[in-house]
Order: C-alpha cells, then structure tokens, then sequence
C-alpha cells in the first residue's frame, strides 16, 4: 500500500550505488521481497518507470525475487512454510511459532554499465 | 558489471527512527505507538488515557492522519499539546513525519508522548519511527481471525488491546480464537480486553503503560 515511499528509497539505493560505481547507466536492479511484506510488484514498476526519467536507472529491468514466509515451530523447532490462516506445525500440531523468512525487503544487486 | 548492495529498502527510514529515539531518550519522553484499522478506538484509547493520567505525568500527544484536524481538535479539547500530522494520501506515518512532528513540541514539557497512526494495519507495520511502545487496538466487530490476515502487524506489538469487548454479546467473535492466534505469533505480547465505553479494562491498560515507563 505504501508502494510510491519504498520505491523512491529503493531507486535513493540504487543511484547512490551506481554513481559509486562510476556507472553510465543501470540496466538490472534485482530485488528480495518477502510474502508477508505486502508490495505489489505491478504497483512498484509502475511507481518506479515514473520516478527515474532523466535518471540513470531510466530503463532498467525490476527482477523479483519473492521470499516465502517461513516460521519455526517453538515446540519443536521444525521450520515450516507459512499458510493462510493456519500456523500450527507440520509436525507436532502447536500452534505457536516465530517468523524465520518473509518480512525481506532488500535491494540484492544492480547490473550496470 | 553486477555490484551487490544487500540494503534494506527500509534503512534511510530506520536510521530517522534510531535519530528520533535517541532525541526522546535525551529529554525523558516516553513514546508509545497507537496501532489500529480505522475505527478500532485509537482517538478513544487515547482520551481515556489522558483523562485518567494528565494529573499525574505530563502527556503530548501527535495525531496521524490522512487528512482533516478533527482528532487533533478533540484531543486539544483535553488541555495537552498536540501536533497534528496529515499524510495526504500516505497510508502510515514514518520517521521522517515523526521528526518534524518532534521539532514542533516541547519535548521538556512531555514525559508521555501518544502517538496515533494512521488507521491501517499493514504499512504502519513495517515504518519504524522510534517509539519504545507499540500498542496495536483491535476490536471485537473486526472479528477473531484478523492476527490471521495481519501476521507482521500482530507480530511486531508490545501489546494488543481487545477494545469494545462490551458488544461481544452481539457478535459471533470468540476471544479464545484470538488470543491464541495473538500468542501464537508474538510469544511475549500482553493481551488485554477493554472498553473505551464502560472502562472495563482500562486501569489493567495503564498499569501496564506506567511499569513500561517506569522500567525503561
């Protein structure tokens, strides 16, 4: 929901690493984000092709990567995918867990040029 | 060429938030983050808890919202400072909105800072802002299942508030459901049943406020 916020950090990252890099221009930008994070990747691209014209990421490539939410049983330890509505353990059947994976939201790489 | 950056989107954000804290820290304040779906009882929450301590310690309140002042007009009414922040559209407040906010109040004059979100319980979530507390509202009409849909929000609180628990009896909300779906997911969380309407459960609420103060 709040898509415009994160991608103007996201392309901050992004140009203050590609001018370090004494880059012409960026041409992949490759990104982590984790289920339980909640970014639409069509809301993203559609923030990001506006907020880089005239920049050096104009044109370049998003690559998601989406990162499962995982959790770990605090009965037994298994680690197990999260799903909707229903935390108890593959396992043991409790249903008392800790987030292990999901709330990711990096910048991985950029390909540059 | 590939150059890895491994960097937290959220990280300028962060380091706003880590500013803030360390500003309140200095003068003494005590910040605590009202979290909640609109109409859950964050204003309530908030006036209650002035009307029962403004006696004893000195409370500041910031209002988040989307837009219009009437909160911040309401919460004025009760005789504490107030700084009203409109996001415009944002759908949460972040350390940044906080900062300015700081640098419009007279933080010597505050030893309780109430800080009420924008009515939203996924971005809120997720934007630090350099509180100690965070206080998540959720209430009974909202029914049981809403740790289920909001798991980073229920998961990130210090404490969750089961506001409007007097209308339960009109309500197919079942409290064990939800209470084990709280604990299920933050261990270390406090639960408490209240209602803004007939007190029940506020002075539990402000006990648990004090000692947190107290033990900072």
């Amino acid at each position: 929901m709040h898509e415009l916020a994160i991608t103007q950090s996201m392309i901050d990252i992004v140009l203050e690493q590609a001018e370090k890099a004494g880059a012409e221009r960026v041409e992949t930008i490759k990104l982590s984000v984790g289920e339980l994070s909640g970014y639409v990747e069509e809301s993203v691209q559609f923030y990001f092709d506006f907020l880089v014209k005239g920049t050096l990421a104009e044109g370049a490539t998003l690559s998601f990567t989406s990162v499962p939410a995982q959790a770990r049983c605090r009965n037994c330890a298994r680690v197990f995918k999260l799903k909707e509505f229903d935390w108890s353990c593959p396992d043991c059947g409790q249903d008392s867990i800790e987030i292990t994976a999901g709330k990711e939201l990096f910048v991985e790489s950029i390909e540059v040029e | 060429m590939e150059i890895k950056v491994l960097k937290n989107i959220l990280s300028a954000n962060d380091e706003i938030a880590e500013r803030n804290h360390a500003l309140l820290d200095k003068n003494n304040v005590f910040a605590v983050n009202i979290m909640a779906s609109p109409g859950a009882g964050k204003t309530s929450l908030i006036l209650e808890t002035i009307r029962r301590l403004k006696d004893r310690i000195r409370i500041g309140v910031i209002e988040g919202d989307i837009t219009s002042s009437v909160d911040a007009e309401t919460v004025g009414k009760e005789g504490v400072p107030v700084v009203q922040i409109n996001t415009g559209g944002g759908c949460h407040l972040d350390a940044n909105m906080i900062q300015n906010a700081l640098g419009n109040m007279t933080l010597e004059d505050i030893e309780l800072l109430l800080i009420e979100n924008v009515g939203n319980l996924v971005c809120p979530a997720e934007f630090t802002i350099g509180d100690h507390k965070k206080v998540l509202i959720s209430s009974t009409p909202e029914g049981h299942d809403k740790p289920f849909k909001y798991p980073l929000m229920f998961h990130t609180v210090d404490v969750v508030l089961l506001n409007k628990v007097d209308l339960m009896p009109y309500l197919d909300f079942d409290p064990e459901i939800f209470s084990q779906a709280v604990k299920g997911i933050n261990e270390k969380v406090e639960v408490f049943p209240i209602s803004c309407t007939s007190g029940q459960g506020i002075e539990q609420w402000l006990s648990w406020l004090l000692a947190q103060m107290n033990n900072r």
